[in-house]
């Protein structure tokens, strides 16, 4: 993300010196890359900043698909509705605590597998592929999945779980709050936790041995080289991962969409902007919310931002 | 020039280099000594974490009647009569050719442009670099309801509401990005000595990206083809937003909307049968290009 954008390319320090002469040629260059970017630029400007601006016009409209496309202006009360319902806070408390669960369950999991896969034994190719195939499943056959697993009777977990006559096996997991919650969770673990996994695994391998050899001579035991060494080393990469996987569960839709449809209380920000809009028909308030959404995710990335900040400028520091 | 690499040099100073080299040996006495027994159950569990839902939702799908409501630890009498349910809707079939569709037009669209643009973004000199690079990364963080809300009128008003054009599009504003992110580490990786001696020979800046870059960045485009193909076709929000019928709906929604064969019959058996058909290509991709896969994920986060 924003961290790669900081350090100049590789290029300019070690030519600057060479073409500060060739005015004419680094002219040339800057012509070639801006045709070269803009159609891309361009087409984003059209897919991605016109209709986050016509969805901001909308938003301060009521419109309503039943009075056949009548549109009526009236400021921030889309707003100022959405804001002082109980809806949005609900969508936005089970939003965060969606994510908040979910990455930190996925940063912890993702660090213990990297580890194992830094192992070097025999079967680890083995195990790579296996951790990487629920990377690969569209995130509604995740969801799938985790129902065939959690549903009443025909599931395995209800099933083991009334055999072993513990709690929860008569329990209709997807019809209450903290179960479901649970299913949800579990689903975007399974098959997201690769991602981090990879992410911190790129991270250990370039850990040199040589770091390890002198703590294993100060006499360090692994576990202390694992917090002393290993766990700052890799903050990077965790904090990346963290990133990545931050901005993705705040937008998270199709897990609740297919396993609940937003029932019992696990209707997340973009799932009640869509009911609005689509089954409500309201499109100034849907429009409204996906705003709100939009605002949302966006100060949390420039609050991670901010809190990556110090690493960002430390390595602006050593390109130089 | 990387987070990581920055991190171990300052680490340790002893070895400047931090040489490949003196690296391997170590591994390899790792290797030699055998895992502490704890290790494999770690090993096992995270196989087991892995595996088992991909072992239930098969198993779901070969059991029907009181076999499939018992939940059945192993089918009694496996059937494939999901499966032929599956391959006998239409609806099934239209959704697997919209999303082929889907998938292959965005994904070469959006190659196309990122490209160009990630060569000038890798190589050559450029005004507000910085900025445009944080630009197009935000993209990627914007959440799809800000893009399909807008979506949702505009298309109805001009009528691609719930047509495979009208999909496309709004899928290029995420395609697009995630192309560009990719594409950039990768052109970034190509030895720049290349380039030069094309410079030497006179060539102009889009000459030495179409004779050199190009033919190097084959194995680049290719992983980042396989990651923007497996996004779009994993994408569910824009699908269930811009589409109503089974003309325009790709697989994610159509699952989505699965309701089984008749009333009387429990749908999870069909749709788990439906599940495990579109998995299927996708887990063979990740067996036979497992390290593009794994290299394009890790492509932009590690060698910044």
């Amino acid at each position: 993300m924003a961290l790669k954008s900081l350090p100049p390319a590789r290029g300019e320090s070690s030519r600057g010196v060479n073409s500060r002469g060739v005015n004419g040629r680094d002219r040339a260059e800057r012509r070639v890359a801006f045709r070269m970017t803009a159609p891309s630029l361009v087409l984003m400007a059209l897919v991605a900043a016109v209709p986050i601006g016509y969805a901001l016009w909308l938003s301060l409209n009521q419109y309503s698909v039943r009075t056949a496309g009548l549109s009526r202006f009236v400021g921030l009360e889309n707003y100022i509705t959405a804001l002082s319902g109980p809806h949005w806070w609900a969508a936005f408390g089970q939003t965060f605590l969606f994510a908040g669960l979910s990455v930190s369950l996925e940063l912890v999991l993702g660090t213990a597998m990297a580890l194992l896969l830094n192992l070097a034994f025999k079967g680890r190719a083995l195990l790579r592929t296996v951790v990487l195939l629920p990377y690969a499943v569209v995130t509604v056959v995740s969801a799938i999945t985790w129902e065939t697993m959690f549903a009443p009777n025909l599931g395995l977990v209800t099933n083991v779980l009334s055999t072993l006559g513990l709690p929860g096996g008569d329990v209709v997991w997807l019809g209450e709050h903290g179960y479901a919650m649970a299913v949800i969770v579990l689903a975007d673990v399974w098959k997201t936790t690769p991602f981090a996994a990879l992410i911190i695994l790129a991270g250990l391998q370039v850990i040199s041995a040589e770091t390890y050899e002198a703590a294993e001579l100060d006499g360090a035991s692994k576990w202390q080289a694992f917090v002393n060494i290993t766990l700052p080393l890799l903050r990077p990469a965790i904090v990346l991962a963290a990133i990545f996987r931050t901005m993705d569960a705040l937008r998270v839709f199709d897990l609740p969409f297919v396993l609940t449809r937003g029932a019992n209380g696990t209707e997340s920000m973009s799932m009640l902007a869509y009911t609005q809009l689509r089954e409500n028909r309201l499109v100034g308030e849907g429009s409204a919310l996906s705003i709100l959404t939009f605002l949302t995710v966006m100060a949390v990335s420039v609050v991670y931002i901010r809190f990556a900040g110090g690493n960002i400028r430390d390595i602006a520091k050593e390109e130089q | 020039m990387s987070t990581l690499t920055t991190q171990r040099t300052t680490a340790a100073p002893a070895a400047p280099g931090g040489s490949p080299k003196r690296r391997s040996p170590r591994r390899r006495l790792r290797g030699e000594a055998k895992l502490h027994p704890v290790v494999w159950v770690f090993v096992i569990a995270v196989m087991g974490f892995s595996l088992i839902p991909f072992y239930w939702l098969v198993n779901t799908s070969l059991k029907k009647g009181v076999s499939l409501s018992k939940g059945e630890l192993f089918p009694s009498q496996p059937t494939f009569e999901n499966y032929l349910a599956v391959f006998q809707s239409p609806e099934f079939l239209l959704a697997l050719r919209n999303s082929v569709i889907i998938a292959v037009v965005t994904t070469t669209v959006a190659l196309v442009f990122a490209s160009f643009a990630a060569y000038a973004l890798a190589r050559l000199k450029m005004r507000r670099k910085a900025l445009i690079l944080t630009l197009i990364l935000s993209v990627t963080t914007f959440p799809a309801i800000a893009i399909a809300a807008p979506m949702f009128s505009i298309w109805r008003e001009i009528g691609l509401y719930d047509t495979l054009l009208g999909l496309i599009i709004p899928k290029l504003t995420f395609a697009l990005p995630l192309a560009i992110y990719t594409l950039t580490s990768f052109f970034k990786e190509i030895p720049r000595e290349l380039e030069e001696s094309a410079y030497m020979d006179g060539a102009t800046p889009f000459m030495a990206f179409r004779k050199v870059i190009l033919p190097l960045a084959v194995p680049g485009l290719a992983t980042t083809a396989i990651l923007v193909f497996i996004s779009v076709w994993n994408e569910f929000l824009l699908a269930v937003t811009l589409t109503t019928s089974p003309e325009a709906r790709p697989v994610p929604v159509a699952i989505a909307f699965f309701s089984g064969t008749s009333e009387f019959d429990q749908p999870l058996g069909t749709i788990s049968a439906a599940s495990v058909i579109i998995t299927i290509p996708l887990v063979i991709l990740v067996l036979v290009c497992q390290k593009r896969i794994v290299s394009g994920m890790t492509a932009g986060a590690v060698k910044g």
